[in-house]
């Protein structure tokens, strides 16, 4: 058999093999081919209602990899640098989740900065594994969250010498890296798994000039999410490990949770994602960061924005800064991050990734054009002229250190009442409480609420954030937990 | 032999010329730039396949967006184009001797080189010593002006492709930071004929009505153009087209136009119902 190489998508191929061939399909999916769902097949069109279709024999199974899925995976594998990798259609949450699984078992421990993303709690939740928080660096400035600092982990491992893992962003939503190299070569000694949540971190593998990605420094699992900003189709990602794991084991963990129906069409844009950023990328992620740093640059010129970059590196808490990141502070004149967003999307037509407190971030890709780079240069001018006011009494920070009474799956599973908001100082929430986006809990189950949190979760709806993770849709009241004498 | 150049006005109408000859064919970075020779309207322009200019008619374009804000204000010294690669705005321009600047924006440098080459009856006067070409994105521009110019002048193309900036509010928001305190705007508003041409044209409207206290909109026909009837956005921030229209001083200027004259001015304000109400519904 010939042997495949990078040019090769064998999900791709099999599949196109299939609609080739014109099998009768006496199987799901029950709209065949899009048939029986006139509707729909008219809004996707018929080319992907076609190949939307039930892994068989010639197209291999997502659970139990033999042959094109196999293939596509190893192609991947090696792509990215890695010993194996598994395709994922739930996410980068639950790449995110079969990482910490895999590594920790109900009460190990699991060393994470706290501004990891709501997936990685609620795997802790599921499983029942111990987090220790390390305090991310903040800049005072922004009001963001940083990186770990090398001197908090290391503190952190001789606290808790029996951690599992330790769980690194690389990089943070807004572009930051830790000094990943120094935290493996820190964790392996004392033998601990190292896992890199890279849902923003796709390009590390295949541009020049990047942050180190997480295979290359030694990391023993990765979760990247291809889906944003590596082109394939939402909710498909990618997840990738080193040597020391076990990859029957892995799948066994994938496949506690993971559905047994593997969209093809996720799947397919994993495999020719894969092969465009091998082939492509370079190109691809030089023209983003072009983009992203032309921006940059028109942006701060505007006066009151702060388009920040590469001059935040200290070495440390920001160790590295992705440069295809658009990320700018907002406060100076006299909005919210979040206002902006609103003001963009409402009057400009513009859609951004997120706005929060501080700060807003826009998403660059290859796929965008000079004139829509200069339309969102040109509304933030407008917007400027137009809006800004004085800052006084604006919100200077992000982020609140938690107290942590409880673990996650103790505090989610204990008996429970509903307070509201404002009378919940003190108790320990039972429930997540964040802004999506960005999706970084506020408070996690099991941690102490204080009035502090309270102000900032007012303050975050007051500016139009969308607060999301509390039983209460209206997030006016919050579960905390009964405590039992 | 029958070589017919052919532009899609709508989905389901389609509007040819015949071709004697094709003169100029090219891939710009922006777009498909090509010049036809045709007996019926001799050399024509078309950019990803639209007309932007023929030589018969684009008299009627070029007189309506420069001489109804000359007549309005006669005082404009300092005028910006946007888009304009033909010349033919410029050209109209430099007929009045009391403009000392216009500055001109295009993005494509090959759109106007064409030009200069096969249709010198647009591209004729900008060579003209008060004329400065910057060769950048029109948007980008006027983000960097304040209070500078007493007339823009948004000569663009079709609100998709290169020219989709400046459609938006961001950019009618830059232009007006850019004006004096009596500068007017005026601009290609598109037309209102076929459905699919009525949304944009609306949104353009209500944009520009909620940055400028004068607004109003003017009407020309031009046959090359989808359904031959097309509108021109006017804007100020002091001068009422009508109310402050100098048709004396105007005529003392002694220009020969082929289209526009003084009793045209004011009547082109006066747009069809289906028009009006189409402008009502923005209010609304």
């Amino acid at each position: 058999m010939k042997k495949l190489t990078q040019h090769n998508a064998p999900v791709h191929e099999a599949l196109e093999k299939h609609r080739l061939n014109r099998v009768v399909p006496f199987d799901v999916p029950g709209h065949k081919g899009g048939r029986g769902n006139e509707e729909l097949t008219e809004f996707l069109g018929e080319r992907c209602l076609k190949v939307d279709v039930n892994s068989m024999k010639p197209l291999d199974n997502l659970c139990h990899p033999v042959s094109v899925i196999k293939d596509a995976q190893e192609l991947a594998a090696e792509a990215f640098g890695a010993n194996s990798a598994f395709f994922i259609v739930n996410g980068t949450t639950a790449a995110v989740q079969a990482m910490v699984m895999s590594t920790c078992k109900a009460g190990d421990k699991i060393i994470m900065p706290r501004n990891v993303h709501r997936s990685a709690i609620n795997a802790l939740v599921v499983c029942g594994a111990i987090p220790v928080y390390i305090n991310p660096g903040v800049n005072k400035e922004l009001g963001i969250p940083l990186g770990m600092r090398i001197e908090d982990v290391k503190n952190a491992i001789k606290k808790h010498p029996d951690a599992k893992a330790i769980l690194v962003n690389n990089p943070t939503y807004y572009g930051i890296c830790s000094n990943l190299k120094e935290i493996v070569s820190l964790a392996h000694e004392n033998n601990m798994k190292v896992l890199v949540d890279e849902a923003h971190g796709t390009h590390f593998y295949f541009g020049e000039d990047m942050p180190i990605s997480g295979m290359a420094a030694g990391a023993d699992m990765a979760a990247v999410s291809m889906h944003k900003t590596g082109g394939s189709l939402t909710q498909s990602s990618i997840l990738l490990c080193g040597e020391a794991m076990n990859e029957d084991y892995v799948r066994q963990v994938i496949n506690l949770t993971q559905t047994t129906s593997g969209s093809y069409l996720l799947l397919t844009s994993l495999d020719i994602t894969r092969k465009n950023l091998y082939l492509n990328g370079k190109e691809i992620f030089r023209k983003t960061v072009e983009f992203a740093e032309y921006a940059r640059a028109e942006i701060n010129k505007l006066g009151g924005y702060y388009a920040f970059s590469s001059e935040l590196i200290d070495n440390d808490a920001v160790f590295d800064f992705d440069k295809t990141k658009l990320s700018i502070h907002t406060r100076d004149i006299g909005l919210a991050g979040i206002e902006v967003y609103d003001i963009l999307r409402d009057e400009y037509g513009i859609q951004i990734e997120f706005g929060d407190i501080g700060n807003v971030l826009a998403i660059i890709s290859a796929g965008d054009r000079a004139f829509e780079i200069e339309r969102l240069i040109g509304s933030l001018s407008e917007i400027k002229r137009l809006y800004s006011k004085d800052k006084a009494g604006m919100f200077d920070h992000e982020y609140i250190n938690p107290e942590v009474v409880l673990t996650p799956q103790k505090a989610f599973y204990s008996e429970q009442k509903s307070l509201l908001l404002e009378d919940s100082v003190d108790q320990i929430c039972g429930e997540f409480v964040m802004c999506y986006p960005p999706g970084i809990p506020i408070l996690a189950p099991g941690e102490r609420i204080t009035e502090d949190i309270i102000n900032y979760i007012k303050y975050a709806k007051d500016k139009g954030c969308f607060l999301t993770g509390t039983q209460d849709m209206n997030v006016e009241h919050i579960n905390v937990v009964v405590e039992v004498e | 032999m029958e070589l017919w150049f052919t532009e899609q006005h709508t989905k389901d109408v389609n509007f040819s010329i015949r071709v004697e000859k094709q003169l100029y064919s090219s891939q710009s970075d922006f777009q498909k730039i090509d010049i036809f020779d045709t007996k019926e309207f001799g050399k024509i322009l078309t950019l990803d396949g639209y007309i932007m200019v023929t030589e018969k008619d684009e008299f009627i374009y070029h007189d309506m967006i420069t001489h109804v804000p000359m007549a309005t204000n006669p005082n404009i010294k300092k005028v910006l184009v946007i888009g304009a690669g033909d010349g033919g705005t410029i050209r109209e321009l430099t007929r009045y001797s009391t403009i000392e600047q216009i500055d001109m924006v295009e993005i494509d440098p090959m759109v106007v080189s064409a030009c200069q080459e096969y249709i010198p009856q647009t591209a004729c006067k900008l060579t003209d010593e008060r004329v400065h070409i910057y060769y950048e994105d029109g948007l980008k521009f006027v983000r960097t002006k304040n209070n500078e110019y007493d007339l823009v002048i948004v000569d663009s193309t079709d609100p998709f492709g290169p020219g989709e900036g400046l459609f938006t509010k961001e950019f009618y928001g830059n232009c007006y930071n850019a004006l004096t305190e009596d500068g007017i705007l005026v601009n290609q508003h598109e037309s209102t004929f076929y459905d699919e041409y009525v949304a944009t044209m609306q949104r353009a409207h209500k944009r520009i009505k909620e940055l400028f206290p004068v607004v109003g909109v003017y009407q020309a026909h031009i046959p090359t153009y989808p359904s031959g009837h097309w509108l021109f956005g006017f804007a100020s921030k002091k001068y009422d087209p009508i109310k402050d229209f100098h048709a004396d001083q105007w005529n003392q200027l002694g220009l020969i136009t082929k289209y526009y004259n003084t009793d045209l001015h004011v009547g082109a304000f006066a747009v069809p119902n289906y028009v009006k109400e189409l402008l009502e519904d923005v209010k609304q």
